[in-house]
């Protein structure tokens, strides 16, 4: 176990010092430090994706990335996207869809779809679930989260549509 | 991608039911803010680690705890020397809280250890020192039944069981049920078929390892939250092994992040209590990945001989099917299992003479238990595999085939109980239409790739044991549900709600529904078994009539008119009929509170009391379910896709359509289907856990592969609805039938594309290519498949 250091954190637009073991992972520090804790901890080895986490505008696996690495970067979870347009359209689209079952990855997964719909404004089925496929469910069969992220992102392009038109 | 055959929401009378209502909790898990086990924190909470046992099979001559208890941070440190000497199980009571004495399974927890951090935990386990005297393993079912076997169990005699287990040596228990006459009925068959099928150990994989949180109180009283498909089973399993009286243990449920089965008996709760105990501050256990693959338990390995036979008409005259499981270190659920594949040996035929014979070996491997489908989907591999070759033989289409042999409603399951509703017609109609089957030949494949579509059906019970139900009319007129019914997230909660509301007439944003609370909620075995909408489904309506009956006795009282002359009106109103009087509940619930009878509680519970056996019809021996359930139905179609050159083979497309009775909420039941697809597909085609000897070699989710999104085709979800006479209204479960004939469809679709059939599960690119190519292993002992 490494000692414990004194570091900062930007997280979710706010800097957080942090008291932590050099090896603490930035899940570790999120959960049992910070309390934010929609990042959850499935497999701790960067496979299952339930801990993703956005550092720099870029999905990350919060259990792969030590804390310590993330100082001078801006980390959000998925509590920091609270009055986010784009977030607030995949979860609507999730509660109406039925891709939410127990819940234990959707965190994470409405971390890499609000990634996908960001870099690919109407992304197409397999876009979809290609950008998915490293968060795993073992609930819906996948068929309504695509679903959900489906609609959102449609949803968020007319909405930019309608904003681009009112600008003209 | 769902086909709409239910009732269109339009022409739905009421308030609730059939309606696709989003969960009731869908909000705090899109925002995060679900609180999971791994979530709760109480003060002064320290943190447990396990120590695993290295060996298979030992015994454990002494312990050295004392480097451990000096170290940082650590409080205490438990052995099997601190755990009483009681015993738990569902059928069988064969296990300890920790291991005492011996170990049975290499991973099996011999200590555990409670510390301030959870880092000083895990270092601490490293330091306790235990001493083994190694003992010869028992590694397959066939090794623990030799003459000379190395015994598991030495005490097994003693060990309470809840039903004639037979249990002897290494044999955990036997089952065997007879219908008619199997061994001359073979003289009517004009084709016989018969083959030897495997099939490997899944693991559940919820994405929410298994975990527990305990706290004692000043007065010895414990307080148990965990991830748990029962509060019930937890509260009973560590009473139980810890020797405590079932009123000195609360047990709570957080949200839970799914349960496949994993989730209903024991994993860390006991050993979790035991640390509380000895600490007498708040303990949370929870598994890493790797523990929660190496010591909860998994989906059994099946070895299945099966033969069946037909007429020349291909009415089907016999089946009989043998089956050999491995049980692993405990019984857990293993003998249910067995039984129920058994049960469900002959599939939803009519076949006049069965056979099914069945044993459960004990082995020094981790526990099998309950997994979604409980045995159905092994034995179903097998027989819709041979129904497949009956029709192929007869030149009939498999479709067709089964038509003609399916039961129908009235018709006796084998064995003895009677099925009431049977929509496995219409499921088959509705694949048969929706995947274009009579074009099937017309598909054509891409280049280097083989194309084909193949079918399977299946039946499933919801029933079994015990539940009640709580609804309470608050002073406002609004209701409280209490069931005691944990929901792992498949949406039981929004589903009994919908049935209350329905019941009710109110909205069903009108009922909160309570979490389940061995201090507050009536008994609920569990969620599992397909068995909540249906068992707990009825427990509310019946709680609820209970609830109107009362508020009408009010109402009469309060209009001064006869309770036949009362009506219930939407909206929670208690009417006059024919007249544009009425009561709104909030009045008569005042009335109620402040003046009269006081406040509305409606309870009904019931226990599922129909026989499993009929003696008049059959022999059964060694059942482990006297009284088993109602029998949803299913049919799925699967278009496959092979790789001519790796032999990969690609679930291309899937229909899948189940017989509910009724959807309550029809969005659910196409996620059950679409979610039993893919869990149902990932152990065909690529799921299994490994054994090197004594040692799981891939406890991780890099080397156990789950499906993912890109690995999973687009799913027809096709509901169904034939009314059960008895459910609430009219429903039956949903839970399992969506998996069973997932593996069974695969097979006959990579049949039609490769030749078959296939032996064994998973059907891994080598195994397809060794198919296609001709180098399939030929059959053990010259048991061909086509007799």
């Amino acid at each position: 176990m490494a000692g414990k250091e004194v570091f900062a954190l930007q997280i979710n637009g706010t800097r957080r010092e942090i008291f932590a073991p050099g090896d603490a992972t930035l899940l570790d520090v999120l959960r049992d430090d910070l309390a934010l804790r929609a990042a959850k901890r499935g497999c701790n080895q960067g496979v299952c994706g339930a801990c993703t986490v956005m550092v720099d505008g870029v999905p990350v696996r919060g259990c792969l990335t030590l804390a310590g690495a993330c100082t001078g970067r801006e980390v959000t979870t998925l509590e920091g996207f609270a009055d986010d347009a784009a977030m607030q359209a995949l979860q609507e689209a999730m509660i109406l869809s039925g891709g939410v079952q127990c819940g234990f990855c959707t965190s994470g997964m409405l971390i890499t779809a609000r990634d996908l719909v960001a870099q690919t404004p109407v992304p197409d089925e397999p876009a979809i679930r290609s950008a998915l496929s490293g968060n795993l469910c073992r609930c819906t069969g996948y068929v309504r989260i695509v679903e959900a992220v489906t609609d959102a992102a449609l949803q968020l392009a007319r909405q930019k549509d309608t904003k681009r038109e009112a600008v003209e | 991608m769902s086909i709409a055959v239910t009732i269109p929401p339009e022409k739905l009378t009421g308030t609730a039911v059939g309606k696709s209502t989003p969960k009731l909790e869908n909000r705090e898990k899109v925002l995060g803010r679900a609180e999971y086990i791994d979530d709760l924190y109480r003060p002064g909470m320290l943190h447990a680690a396990i120590l695993g046992s290295p060996h298979a099979h030992a015994r454990i001559l002494s312990y050295d705890v004392s480097q451990a208890l000096a170290a940082p941070g650590v409080v205490a440190v438990i052995t099997g020397d601190d755990v009483p000497d009681g015993r738990m199980g569902a059928f069988i009571k064969d296990e300890h809280a920790l291991a005492k004495g011996k170990v049975l399974y290499q991973g099996e927890p011999v200590a555990a250890v409670a510390a301030e951090t959870l880092e000083q935990a895990r270092a601490a386990v490293n330091l306790i020192e235990v001493e083994y005297e190694e003992l010869p393993a028992v590694l397959s079912p066939e090794e623990g039944l030799a003459p000379d076997a190395p015994i598991l169990h030495e005490n097994l005699d003693a060990y309470f069981k809840v039903f004639d287990a037979g249990s002897k040596g290494n044999l955990c228990s036997r089952t065997e049920l007879s219908e008619g006459d199997v061994d001359s009925a073979w003289a009517e068959c004009a084709v016989v078929v018969e083959g030897e099928y495997t099939t490997e150990p899944q693991a559940h994989v919820a994405i929410e390892p298994c975990g527990a949180l305990a706290e004692v109180d000043a007065q010895g009283r414990v307080t148990l939250w965990s991830a748990n498909q029962s509060v019930f089973r937890v509260q009973a399993n560590v009473c139980e092994s810890l020797n405590l009286p079932m009123s000195r243990l609360r047990s709570l449920t957080p949200r839970v992040g799914a349960g496949f089965g994993n989730k209903m008996e024991a994993h860390v709760q006991p050993l979790t209590v035991a640390l509380a105990m000895k600490t007498g501050r708040p303990v949370k256990c929870i598994l890493t990945r790797e523990e929660d693959f190496e010591i909860v338990r998994a989906r059994h390995p099946f070895k299945v001989r099966m033969k069946t036979g037909a007429d020349a008409q291909g009415r089907l005259i016999a089946r009989d099917c043998e089956v050999l499981l491995d049980c692993g270190a405990f019984a857990d659920d293993s003998p249910g299992v067995l039984g129920y594949a058994l049960l469900m040996s002959g599939g939803p035929y009519r076949i006049p003479n069965q056979r099914a014979r069945g044993k459960l070996v004990y082995t020094n491997k981790l526990r099998f238990g309950a997994f979604r489908g409980f045995g159905n989907p092994q034995v179903g591999f097998a027989g819709e595999q041979q129904i497949d070759q009956i029709a192929r033989k007869l030149g009939i289409d498999p479709i067709e085939m089964r038509r003609r042999n399916m039961l129908r409603e009235g018709d006796g399951w084998f064995a003895g109980p009677k099925v009431a509703s049977n929509g496995l017609a219409r499921c088959l109609d509705a694949v048969e239409a929706a995947s274009g089957w009579a074009r099937r030949d017309a598909i054509s494949a891409a280049p280097g790739k083989r194309r084909g579509k193949g079918i399977a059906i299946s039946a499933h019970i919801s029933g079994l044991l015990g539940t009640g139900a709580i609804v309470r009319m608050l002073e406002d007129g609004t209701i409280a549900l209490n069931t005691g019914a944990t929901d792992i997230g498949q949406g039981s909660d929004t589903v009994l709600a919908q049935i209350c509301a329905e019941a009710l007439q109110v909205p069903v944003e009108m009922v909160s529904v309570a979490s389940p609370d061995t201090d507050g909620s009536p008994y609920n075995w569990g969620t599992t078994a397909s068995r909540v909408t249906y068992t707990t489904g009825r427990a509310v309506a019946g709680a609820a009539r209970d609830v109107l009956r009362q508020a009408m006795d009010h109402a009469a009282e309060m209009l001064d008119v006869p309770v036949d002359q009362l009506e219930l009106r939407e909206g929670g109103r208690i009417a006059v009929k024919g007249a544009n009087v009425d009561l709104p509940f909030a009045a008569i619930s005042a009335r109620a509170h402040w003046a009269k009878g006081g406040p509305i509680v409606g309870s009904h519970s019931l226990v599922f009391d129909e026989p499993t056996h009929d003696p008049k019809r059959a022999i059964a021996l060694g059942l482990p379910f006297p009284r088993i359930g109602v029998f949803s139905f299913g049919a799925v179609v699967v278009d496959v896709e092979v790789d001519e050159v790796t032999g990969q083979p690609r679930v291309a497309e899937a229909w899948s359509a189940i017989d509910v009775g009724r959807a309550i909420n029809p969005r659910l039941v196409d996620v059950q289907i679409e979610g039993g697809f893919v869990q149902g597909m990932g152990f065909a085609l690529y799921e299994a856990m490994v054994w090197d000897g004594a040692r799981l070699v891939n406890p991780s989710l890099m080397d156990y592969k789950i499906p993912t999104s890109a690995d999973t085709p687009p799913i027809h979800s096709i509901i169904v609805e034939d009314p059960e006479p008895n459910g609430p209204f009219g429903a039956k479960g949903a839970g399992e039938i969506g998996l069973n004939p997932v593996p069974a469809a695969i097979a006959n679709a990579l049949t039609q594309v490769v030749g078959g059939p296939l032996h064994a599960l998973p059907m891994t690119p080598e195994r397809v290519l060794d198919q296609m190519t001709g180098q399939a292993d030929e059959q053990p002992q010259g048991q061909g498949d086509e007799a």
